[in-house]
């Protein structure tokens, strides 16, 4: 049995290899950003303005990925960019998960009243638009980080709730569960013991996925100028000056796009890898 | 239970949610702080003007009260005047929401096409490379969010090879007089070629944009139940009557195969409507979307109020729709 098991066992993989690099390469790049960043990131001078990235003529020694229309250096605006989209992946993406996943649970393990009004409160938010109703809940909260936070966990709440909702249902349907309170747990008890441990692979895909839908809301959020306080630089914020100037300096558009991609992608691709890593029927 | 029953509790529990969601709204954007109204009038208005437009939006009551006659305008199809521009929130968005449908439509018309093709493709070469690049491309497309794709559009066809406008719905030159604001379906109907390649010129990249994720869910779905579906016994004794395989996948696995991915692509389908919101800002598209977040920046409640509820209505017909379709055409419950 032993072998057959070891066999089964995946080697960790170039998915996650790549993604986890990338992720790891951006915080540090956010805690580091005052250390490793050339230029102050809100700095401007209209003499340096659309200066194009290094390899192109007419550049400027020290502005690698070149300037927008304010002469600001978009290479140390990107890093400090990461610091804001990180924050609000880890924190918001907690957050949502906790509250969510509990919800979950307990709609699906314990089912009737609970789950009754829990999975009605999901069919409400199911017939949201989710990037309006964050969008109005800025406009009620106020700019500023704690507000995007909070849009986030309140729009993204049922994500995980109807997952770990259905998951916490068949796995409450199971023999080992009912031989668990046959042999004296308490409800409670069992569905810590018992259901979570099964659902947790479940819950850490989702959550790796939800850091990175956070950090997309985020930048929706700063694309149309409601994220926080305009002069801090925000990915969303570039993208937004980069698509009204995109044909005259491309790259104040192109270098934050990449950014986030590679971002949004790693988170993804990691909540897969790490689920492959965790399912208990493999491991 | 019968099919009338369930039919029923749809209905009722539809007309919960569509309640829920007003609810909601309208004690969320009730404690919006600065004041609307004061917002509107000129600088220099007296209290007394401010009072005045207070109680003609009936912004003196209390929420409940205000709740109350709201949802009795409503009934009636009175959904209140726009604070910003001062014309009836009915009219404002019934003339944006045929930009916003014909949107939705052809994106889902793309998703449907490409994540079929996609499906069939994996399934016709499964165990090769093609089943391969199809499951990587569709892992890739569902990772990113319509919102880069969209971005990532602007630069290939907008600014590389710009060959499709990257702002607006029509071309202000054109020259169009038609009595419906479904512009597509009625040049489409009118046979007017310039008025469609126009349209369509500007609507190709929000609604790949809209597609993309969409059309990758569809290509994994239905590629794993058409291979599910290609090893039960009836698709094999099709094959042993000297079908092609590509006859046997079309005629005989995709009717089964395609029922779970039916229901899926309705939920979905709401989703691609929901990411109207952000894509029509990004292509400055005048839809719907585009005018919810002008009415939020605006903070004219009425507005916001009444496209909410619009896209709610909206969402849930069409899960509505789905779920009747889902029973009309399974045939384990047509009988029951």
């Amino acid at each position: 049995m032993r072998d057959a098991r070891a066999e089964v066992r995946r080697p960790i993989g170039l998915r996650l290899w790549l993604s986890g690099g990338w992720l790891s390469l951006l915080a540090l790049a956010a805690i580091f950003a005052p250390l490793i960043a050339p230029h102050d990131p809100l700095a401007q001078d209209l003499f340096l303005g659309r200066l194009p990235p290094f390899w192109e003529d007419g550049t400027e020694p020290g502005y690698v990925l070149g300037t927008d229309s304010l002469g600001r250096d978009v290479l140390s605006r990107i890093l400090y960019g990461a610091r804001l989209a990180l924050i609000v992946a880890l924190v918001a993406g907690t957050l949502t998960c906790l509250i969510g996943a509990t919800l979950g649970l307990v709609a699906g393990y314990y089912r009737g009243w609970c789950d009754r009004i829990i999975s009605r409160f999901v069919d409400i938010w199911m017939a949201f638009p989710p990037v309006l109703f964050a969008i109005l809940l800025i406009a009620v909260l106020g700019p500023g980080l704690i507000s995007i936070i909070i849009a986030i966990v309140v729009i993204d709440w049922t994500r995980f709730a109807r997952v770990i909702r259905a998951e916490a249902m068949s796995q409450g349907a199971m023999d080992y569960v009912a031989s668990a309170q046959v042999a004296g747990r308490t409800q409670f008890g069992t569905m810590l013991t018992e259901i979570l441990p099964n659902v947790l692979p479940t819950i850490v895909a989702l959550l790796t996925l939800e850091m990175g839908i956070a950090v997309i809301v985020e930048a929706i959020l700063s694309f149309v100028n409601l994220s926080i306080s305009t002069d801090s630089p925000t990915w969303g914020g570039m993208i937004a000056e980069g698509r009204t100037s995109v044909h005259q300096a491309w790259w104040v558009l192109v270098f934050p796009l990449i950014t986030l991609f590679l971002t949004v992608l790693s988170f993804s691709q990691l909540g897969e890898g790490l689920k492959d890593r965790f399912d208990p029927v493999l491991r | 239970m019968t099919l009338l029953r369930t039919v029923l509790l749809r209905l009722i529990t539809t007309l919960i949610t569509l309640l829920g969601v007003a609810v909601i709204v309208f004690v969320v954007i009730r404690v919006v702080p600065g004041n609307p109204i004061a917002m509107m009038l000129p600088p220099g208005a007296t209290e007394a003007d401010i009072l005045r437009l207070e109680t003609q939006y009936g912004f003196d009551k209390s929420i409940p009260q205000q709740f109350v006659i709201w949802l009795g305008g409503v009934m009636q199809g009175d959904f209140g005047m726009s604070i910003s521009t001062r014309q009836p929130v009915s009219t404002l968005v019934l003339s944006r929401l045929p930009a916003t449908l014909e949107l939705s439509i052809v994106a889902l018309l793309i998703a449907v096409i490409a994540g079929g093709t996609m499906a069939l493709l994996g399934t016709r070469f499964r165990d090769t490379k093609t089943e391969g690049l199809v499951d990587v491309t569709a892992g890739m497309a569902l990772s990113i969010p319509d919102f880069l794709w969209g971005l990532v559009l602007i630069l290939l066809f907008g600014v590389l090879w710009p060959i499709f406008h990257i702002s607006g719905r029509i071309s202000p030159s054109l020259d169009i007089d038609f009595t419906t604001n479904f512009y597509l379906f009625e040049a489409i109907l009118r046979l007017r070629f310039d008025v469609i390649a126009d349209l369509i010129g500007h609507m190709f990249m929000p609604a790949v944009a809209l597609a993309i994720p969409l059309a990758a869910i569809i290509a994994q779905l239905l590629k794993q139940s058409l291979k599910e579906t290609m090893n039960l016994d009836y698709v094999t004794l099709a094959r042993t009557k000297g079908y092609g395989e590509g006859k046997v996948i079309t005629s005989e696995a995709l009717p089964n195969a395609i029922l779970p991915t039916l229901t899926l692509v309705g939920v979905q389908f709401t989703f691609l409507i929901g990411g109207t919101v952000i894509i029509e800002r990004l292509f400055s598209y005048e839809g719907l979307g585009n005018m919810a977040i002008d009415a939020v920046i605006n903070r004219d409640l009425p507005l916001i109020q009444g496209i909410v509820i619009l896209f709610a209505l909206l969402f849930t017909l069409i899960n509505l729709a789905v779920d009747m379709l889902y029973v009309v055409l399974n045939p384990r419950l047509r009988h029951a």
